[in-house]
């Protein structure tokens, strides 16, 4: 993985220092807050509900073992003793102090972390597949070319005050895992007939109270014009996307209003004009960066692992867990294990310390010291020896992370919701309990079987409801939490928007109106066919049946 | 108007003239766009300096003809969110070529100062004379640059890439 260098390590250091002096000057009052707030943001500190969040950027969702430690210092020296992993692949600290910022961030600063970017109205902190450099049908990792864009974006004095915060999200493999479908900008590198590597661009994907599927704007942009073409994208937007209005300010808006040639057209005029300039990585840079992600020294082992058979055939729950946890690895004898974060009544996405320390732990013993974030909210071992999993699955049966449920139904995405967040209109976390309790029986999950649900507290959509095969958005009607339910949608290759299903519920009805749904799916279903597949084919209209017809 | 140039406090020889006041008769002058664009020929006509003030939403590319007879441009951040000027500042260095003085009025606040000096500004208008110290503050707190711009800092690349042994 990337490590700092002195360039990198004096600036994280001088970056602390810098808002070391923000901050004092915050507390003795030469700051307002409304100075101090685009300066807190682009340091990841929010005011919430109740207390500052702190979230702190894990670049593409990758961590050393030594880092998650630091994290779990953190979780309990100057918060609750827990963090919360999110949709962004990054972590969020929901009780510091504002006095102990500082600290928490030299902390960070000693293992090669920092908060920059995971707010405001900037390029925020990009986001790859989980799965990058262990998927069986990646092309490239896709972490080199984040790690690029994270420099480069990196206190960008060009685009540092955009219109609104500014996403993008890498894949380097056919199948996507880093929905890039719904971010400013989705890269998914390709092959060209030459055989080269590129990048095919879409632009203008977003959720929020204005969903849409970014549209591909250019089908091979050849790798060495990355930074010229973003540059290019970004300065387009700077310009003209829309400052009037916040919620027509993302890019997605200024697409839907020029329409996508011209908005084409415009990007490559600007590109024209700075291609080959110094924007440019030099010759050799994309290697150098390149050399940090070098697969770890994988053992040759051999394709069968005879203990991991043995168990698997006297151990039922270890079978299942390997059935939904476990996924195949580009190399042989090993294995991608995803630690389920979504235990049946529990908060999606919360680690305790303790968990911390034992997954770093963990991943010292079985996975090179390298742990992953998904953007589904759980930790990822990514190079396991098969013949390590039983032992493995033991000691995560131990920690309470080896819930046989990812992909299923209790594996839920939800956001902090007004338990925390001072946006929110309703609860996220104790819908996504009840849910999780509700379906807690494995045999029923996993006869369900693939099912995304997504549960938003607020149009904000930071629970990713509208790309839920199951989506479960939280409104307020006259100071009552109800819910409103979209089926259809999905953040994978095949990306689409749910559609509404019909009026929305009240909170003690939620549960039940899920379950009619997946038992509507599981009367309409063809054998071996998905929840997703079964909506495609029969639409909305025995869902709202079953649903409303006896209401 | 205190206005920070070069880290030091200087005296303001310019007279910004708003829209649909009267020019004064001799002196340097910054008007806006669209008086420049109306008056072009009178303004042409007088002896002393010339300045275009750009609002947030104009276009550098408009006055990019014209960059040979003018010796300063304004540019405003009607509020320090808004951050249009920091393209058309690198537009007007990197792509115009101009090499006037490039000014930052409107909500202009210490903690920009250093985006807007990389993105081309070379002069401030601030809002109180502390900014001596802010300014030297803000130009020291940080020393390493991820992007190439305006300012010609080498970038953290480049120090790189001198570094390297040669072989």
């Amino acid at each position: 993985m990337y490590r700092y260098d002195e360039f990198d390590a004096a600036f994280v250091h001088q970056r602390v220092e810098q808002f070391r002096d923000q901050v004092a000057r915050r507390l003795n009052g030469s700051l307002s807050e409304d100075e101090f707030r685009p300066l807190r943001l682009m340091n990841g500190l929010y005011l919430q509900l109740h207390a500052y969040m702190l979230r702190v950027a894990i670049p593409y969702g990758t961590l050393s073992s030594r880092q998650l430690r630091a994290l779990a210092e953190i979780a309990r020296r100057y918060d609750k003793g827990y963090g919360h992993f999110t949709t962004r692949q990054n972590i969020q600290f929901n009780w510091p102090a504002l006095a102990d910022i500082p600290d928490i961030l030299l902390a960070l600063a000693e293992v090669e972390m920092h908060a920059i970017q995971t707010s405001g109205n900037c390029i925020r902190n990009v986001t790859a597949d989980a799965f990058a450099g262990a998927a069986a049908d990646e092309i490239e990792d896709p972490r080199v070319t984040c790690e690029i864009i994270r420099q480069w974006s990196t206190l960008h004095p060009e685009f540092s005050f955009l219109p609104r915060k500014f996403k993008i999200a890498v894949t380097g493999a056919p199948t996507d895992r880093a929905a890039v479908a719904v971010h400013d900008i989705g890269l998914k590198i390709v092959r060209n007939d030459a055989g080269e590597i590129g990048f095919e661009v879409a632009v203008g994907g977003g959720q929020g109270r204005t969903p849409m599927l970014a549209k591909v704007i250019r089908p091979f942009l050849p790798r060495r014009h990355l930074l010229s073409y973003l540059e290019a994208i970004l300065r387009v937007y700077n310009q003209l996307g829309r400052r009037d209005n916040l919620y027509k300010s993302r890019i997605k808006i200024l697409v839907h209003e020029v329409g996508t040639e011209t908005l084409t057209q415009m990007v490559e005029d600007e590109w024209a004009l700075i291609k080959d300039g110094p924007v440019e990585l030099p010759a050799g840079e994309q290697e150098r960066i390149g050399r940090y992600f070098a697969p770890p020294p994988f053992a040759n082992l051999p394709a069968e692992a005879p203990r991991y058979e043995a168990e698997r055939h006297r151990n039922e729950a270890f079978a299942a867990w390997t059935r939904t946890n476990v996924e195949a690895h580009r190399q042989q004898g090993y294995a991608i294990v995803t630690l389920s974060l979504k235990p049946a009544g529990g908060v999606p996405g919360d680690a305790t310390a303790e968990q911390m320390d034992a997954i770093a732990d963990l991943a010292d013993r079985h996975s090179f010291g390298e742990i992953r974030v998904s953007h589904h909210q759980n930790l990822i071992l990514a190079h396991v020896p098969r013949a390590d999993l039983p032992d493995l699955w033991r000691a995560l049966v131990a920690l309470g992370l080896a819930t046989a449920n990812i992909g299923r139904v209790s594996d839920i995405i939800a956001c902090p919701g007004l338990d925390f967040c001072s946006l929110a209109n309703a609860r996220s976390i104790p819908v996504a309990q009840r849910l999780s309790e509700r379906f807690r029986d494995l045999d029923r999950a996993h006869d369900i079987g693939e099912l995304r649900l997504n549960i938003s507290g607020c149009i904000n959509a930071c629970g990713h409801h509208h790309v839920g095969h199951i989506g479960i958005l939280g409104v307020d009607k006259k100071g009552e939490e109800f819910y409103q339910i979209t089926l259809g949608g999905s953040s994978a290759e095949d990306a689409a928007l749910g559609a509404l299903v019909g009026p929305a519920f009240a909170a003690d009805q939620v549960v039940d109106a899920v379950e009619t749904i997946i038992e509507t799916y599981r009367a309409h279903r063809r054998t071996g066919e998905r929840f997703l597949d079964t909506y495609r084919r029969v639409g909305l209209a025995p869902f709202k049946e079953s649903l409303y017809a006896t209401a | 108007m205190p206005l920070l140039k070069n880290g030091s406090l200087v005296d303001d020889p310019w007279i910004s003239v708003a829209d649909g006041e009267p020019l004064p008769a001799e002196g340097a002058i910054i008007v806006s766009l669209t008086r420049w664009q109306k008056e072009r020929a009178n303004l042409i006509a007088r002896a002393n300096g010339l300045g275009v003030r750009l609002a947030a939403a104009d276009h550098a590319g408009a006055i990019a003809a014209d960059l040979p007879l003018l010796a300063l441009i304004a540019l405003e951040f009607p509020t320090f969110r808004d951050g249009r000027a920091y393209s058309s500042a690198r537009l007007l260095r990197e792509r115009f070529g101009f090499k006037g003085e490039l000014r930052a009025v409107g909500n202009v606040l210490r903690d920009q100062l250093l985006f807007m000096h990389r993105c081309g500004f070379d002069a401030f208008e601030v809002k109180d004379t502390a900014a001596v110290d802010e300014w030297k503050q803000a130009m020291s707190e940080i020393s390493v640059f991820y992007q190439a711009a305006a300012d010609g800092r080498a970038t953290a690349i480049q120090l790189r890439q001198q570094r390297r042994p040669q072989s």
